[in-house]
C-alpha cells in the first residue's frame, strides 16, 4: 500500500463528482482526500483524490475512472510525480498567545489570518506531515478548531489538457 | 415551429428509428404517453406488465437486433423497477436508452408524490444516465444518450425528464451525436501489438482461443473464423460468446466455465498461448485466477481498456475493435494446423461425451432430464432460433446442448443472473421479428419472478414458444446444498401452482409432458402451432448440473461427476 494522486480531468457537469466516488465505494476504498476546482480552461474540472492502495488496484480506479462517459482524462502519480500542498487552519483562543506560541508560528512559518477578540486563526500550507506537525504541537496551546484542505497537486509530467481534448 | 417537449420526446424517438418502446405509464411520464397515441403508426409500442418486463423485453429486443432498446417508465416505483433491467444491461453491454418521467422541476427535492431519485439510483447501473429539467435541453439529451448507448461499448442510458420539460412548448431541430471531447468510443489498434501477437502466436505449440460477446457486439464474426480457418487454433465461447461461431466449425472445442464442457476448461492451464477475444475473464469462466493459465503468455483482443489487466494480466494487450484487430491478426500470423493439440481436446470430449453427455441427452432412467427436452428441441429448431434463458440449472443445460449456429441467438442473463428475465427478454426477441422462431427455456422458480407477462404475450400475441422445466425445486440452490451444504435443503423446494392452467387463463395453448414418450410429439406440436405456446415438462426432480467447477477451484479441478 503506497498514496497515489489521481487527477481527473472532466466536464463540468451534474453529478459528476458523485460517478466517481462511486467507483471508490464499490471496491470499499476509503478516500484520504479529494479538492475540485476549475481547470484553466473554462468548463472543465479538475479533480484531485488522494488514495493509499497498491497500484494494481489505483490502475483499475484510474480505468474505470476514464471509462467514465463525461471523464475527459484520468491518471495518477506517486508522491514523487507531483507538487502539492495543503492548507490547514488552526483557531487559538486568545488567551494562549504568548511568547511561546509566538517561537513556534515563526519556526514553522506559520501566519496569523485573522485575529478576534476572543480567537486567532494560524495559516500553515505545507505538506500532511508539516501541518500535522504544528497540530500536535497547538494540541497543547487549547486548540479550539482545526481543519486541512485536501491535495492541491500539479504533475511535473509536463502534459497539457488541451492534449487530451484533440 | 413549437411543439410539446413529450413530442419532441417521441419525434426524437422516432429520428433514432426506434421501432418499438416497452414501457408502462403513470403521472409523470403521462404527457409522452399522450404524444404517442398521434405517433402510433410511426412507433409501436408495448405495454408490459411490470416495468421490470418492459426493460428485459428491450434487453431482449436489442440482443437479437443489435440495435438500441427503448423502454420508457413513470417516475418513482416506475423508475426503481427498472433498475435491475439496467444492472443486467449494464454487466451484459446491452445497448438500452431508457426514457423516466420525473416531478415537475420546482417539486424536484421536496419528496413529491412518486419523486425518487432515479440519476442518483441508478449511476452505477449505467453507462450514462442525465435528467432534462428544461424542454430545450430533451432532443440533445436523446441524441447523446442513443450515441453512448450503441457506441464503443456498448450500454444501458437513462434520461429522466421532469414533467414540465414534457408539457412546456419548445423548438424542436434534432441533431444526431456523432461524437464528443471526453467520449473515445474506442483506441485505434496498435500495429506493434498486433506483430508482438503475431509473433506468440507463430511460435505457439498449444495455442488456444477463447471468444466472448465482444465477438458479436464488434459484428467480427467472419473475422474470427477467418483466423481460426488460417491458424487451425481450437477455439472455446464462454456463455454470452455462444453463436459468434457456429458449433459445426471445426476448431469449435466447446464452451468454458463453471459449468462449460470438460476439454475447454481443462486444458486451459496446459495451452501455451492463450488467444482472448471480446471477453473479461468473469470469475465464472477463470475459477482460481491465481492458479489460471499461470503456463501461458496471454493476448487480450479488447475494446475496453479497463478490462484490460482487471483479472488476468495479458503479455500482449490488443486494444481497440475486434473487428479490426482480428482480420490484422489473420494477415500477420501463418497458416497452420495444429492436430494432435486439436486431438487432445477431441479425446477429452469423448470422455465428457460417455459420462456426461449420454446420460443426459439420451437418458435410461426413469425420469425426464433437462438436456433431452434440449436435444429434442435441437431436432426441431431452425438455425437461426433463438434460446432464450433464465437463470438457473436449465440455463446451464439450455447453453450446454442447444445448438447455436448463428450469431445472436443466445439471449440470457449472464453476468448479473437475474431471474425472471428469460420470459420477458423472450417476448422482446420475439416483437423484433416474429417469423423468427424464439424458444424460451425457463424453470418454475424464475418463471414465478415475472409470470404476468404471459399477458404481453396474449396481448400481442408474439409467437414465442415457452419450454419450463419443472423440477419443483430452485435447482441450482439445491445442487449447491447438495454438494457444499450437507443436503440441507432450505427453503428451495416449492409448492407450484398448475402452470399450463395459468397459460390457458392467458389464452396461451399449453401442454404438459411427465412421460419420455409424449416428448417428441409434443415439442413438434409446439414448433408446428401458429402462436405462442407453453410447454411443461416435469423433469427429474434432483438432477445435477456437470461438468462442474467448483467454487474457488481451479479450471483443471472439473468435476465430471
Amino acid at each position: 500500500m503506497k498514496r497515489y494522486t489521481i487527477f481527473v480531468i472532466t466536464e463540468n457537469f451534474i453529478g459528476i463528482l458523485n460517478r466517481i466516488t462511486i467507483i471508490f465505494t464499490r471496491r470499499g476504498i476509503n478516500i484520504d482526500a479529494l479538492t475540485a476546482s476549475e481547470s484553466r480552461l473554462s468548463g472543465i474540472h479538475r479533480i484531485t483524490i488522494e488514495v493509499t492502495a497498491n497500484e494494481d488496484t489505483v490502475i483499475q480506479l484510474v480505468n474505470q475512472i476514464e471509462k467514465i462517459v463525461d471523464v475527459i482524462k484520468a491518471f495518477y502519480h506517486e508522491d514523487e510525480g507531483v507538487v502539492y500542498q495543503e492548507i490547514a487552519l488552526y483557531k487559538i483562543p486568545v488567551s494562549r498567545l504568548d511568547g511561546g506560541l509566538e517561537k513556534v508560528i515563526r519556526q514553522h512559518n506559520a501566519k496569523i489570518i485573522a485575529a478576534e477578540p476572543e480567537f486567532v486563526v494560524l495559516e500553515l500550507t505545507g505538506h500532511k506531515e508539516q501541518t500535522q506537525e504544528l497540530l500536535e504541537i497547538l494540541k497543547g496551546y487549547g486548540l479550539l478548531e482545526f481543519a486541512r484542505s485536501g491535495r492541491v497537486a500539479v504533475a511535473k509530467r509536463m502534459l497539457t489538457i488541451e492534449s487530451f481534448i484533440k | 415551429m413549437m411543439i410539446r417537449g413529450a413530442d419532441i420526446v417521441v419525434r426524437s424517438l422516432i429520428a433514432e428509428q426506434a421501432e418499438i418502446i416497452f414501457g408502462y405509464p403513470g403521472g409523470a411520464i403521462m404527457p409522452v404517453y399522450d404524444a404517442l397515441y398521434d405517433y402510433h403508426e410511426q412507433i409501436k409500442h408495448v405495454l408490459t406488465r411490470h416495468e421490470q418486463g418492459a426493460i428485459h423485453a428491450a434487453q431482449g429486443y436489442a440482443r437479437v437486433s443489435g440495435k438500441v432498446g427503448v423502454c420508457l417508465a413513470t417516475s418513482g416505483p416506475g423508475a426503481t423497477n427498472l433498475i435491475t433491467g439496467l444492472a443486467d444491461a449494464q454487466i451484459d453491454s446491452t445497448p438500452l436508452v431508457c426514457i423516466t418521467g420525473q416531478v415537475a422541476a420546482h417539486l424536484l427535492g421536496t419528496d413529491a408524490f412518486q419523486e425518487t431519485d432515479v440519476v442518483g439510483i441508478s449511476m452505477p447501473a449505467t453507462k450514462w444516465n442525465i435528467q432534462v429539467q428544461r424542454v430545450e435541453d430533451i432532443a440533445a439529451a436523446i441524441a447523446r444518450g442513443f450515441f453512448i448507448a450503441r457506441s464503443g461499448r456498448p450500454g444501458p442510458v437513462l434520461i429522466d425528464i421532469t414533467k414540465n420539460a414534457q408539457t412546456d412548448f419548445g423548438e424542436y431541430n434534432y441533431v444526431p451525436c456523432l461524437g464528443f471531447r471526453s467520449y473515445k468510443t474506442y483506441e485505434p489498434v496498435e500495429v506493434s501489438k498486433i506483430q508482438e501477437a503475431a509473433d506468440l502466436i507463430n511460435k505457439a505449440e498449444r495455442p488456444y482461443v477463447l471468444f466472448g460477446q465482444g465477438v458479436v457486439l464488434g459484428k467480427a464474426e467472419a473475422e474470427l473464423k477467418f483466423f481460426l480457418d488460417k491458424t487451425g487454433i481450437p477455439a472455446a465461447s464462454t456463455l454470452l460468446g455462444s453463436g459468434a461461431l457456429s458449433q459445426d466449425h471445426p476448431n469449435y472445442v466447446g464452451k468454458l466455465g463453471m459449468h462449460g464442457n470438460y476439454a475447454p476448461n481443462l486444458l486451459t492451464n496446459q495451452c501455451d498461448v492463450l488467444i482472448a477475444v471480446g471477453m473479461r475473464f468473469d470469475d465464472r469462466v477463470t475459477g482460481d485466477l491465481k492458479r489460471y493459465a499461470k503456463q501461458a503468455k496471454v493476448i487480450h483482443l479488447e475494446l475496453d481498456p479497463a478490462e484490460v489487466n482487471k483479472n488476468v494480466k495479458a503479455h500482449v494487450a490488443v486494444v481497440g475493435d475486434c473487428k479490426e484487430s482480428l482480420s490484422m491478426l489473420t494477415s500477420a500470423v501463418e497458416g497452420k494446423k495444429h492436430e494432435s493439440w486439436m486431438a487432445r481436446f477431441r479425446e477429452l470430449e469423448q470422455e465428457e461425451k460417455s459420462t456426461v453427455v449420454q446420460p443426459d441427452i439420451m437418458p435410461t432412467k426413469a425420469g425426464l432430464t433437462m438436456g433431452e427436452v434440449i436435444h429434442q428441441i435441437n431436432q426441431y429448431k431452425a438455425d437461426d432460433a433463438v434460446l432464450v434463458t433464465d437463470v438457473g440449472q436449465h440455463q446451464m443445460i439450455a447453453w450446454r446442448y442447444f445448438n447455436y449456429k448463428k450469431p445472436r441467438t443466445q439471449v440470457t442473463s449472464g453476468g448479473l443472473g437475474t431471474m425472471g428475465f428469460a420470459l420477458p427478454a423472450a417476448l422482446g426477441a420475439q416483437l423484433h421479428d416474429y417469423s423468427r422462431q424464439v424458444v424460451c427455456v425457463v424453470g418454475d422458480g424464475g418463471i414465478q419472478m415475472t409470470i404476468q407477462e404471459l399477458g404481453t404475450i396474449m396481448q400481442t400475441k408474439a409467437p414465442v414458444k415457452i419450454v419450463l422445466l419443472n423440477n419443483n425445486y430452485l435447482g441450482m440452490v439445491r445442487q449447491w446444498q447438495q454438494m457444499f451444504f450437507d443436503k440441507r435443503y432450505s427453503f428451495t423446494e416449492l409448492d407450484n401452482p398448475e402452470f399450463i392452467k395459468i397459460a390457458e387463463a392467458y389464452n396461451i395453448k399449453s401442454q404438459k409432458v411427465s412421460d419420455r414418450a409424449d416428448l417428441k410429439e409434443a415439442i413438434e406440436d409446439m414448433f408446428i402451432h401458429d402462436g405462442p405456446f407453453f410447454l411443461e415438462v416435469v423433469v427429474e426432480k434432483e438432477d445435477n448440473v456437470f461438468p462442474m467447477i467448483a467454487t474457488g477451484c481451479s479450471v483443471e479441478e472439473v468435476r465430471l461427476s
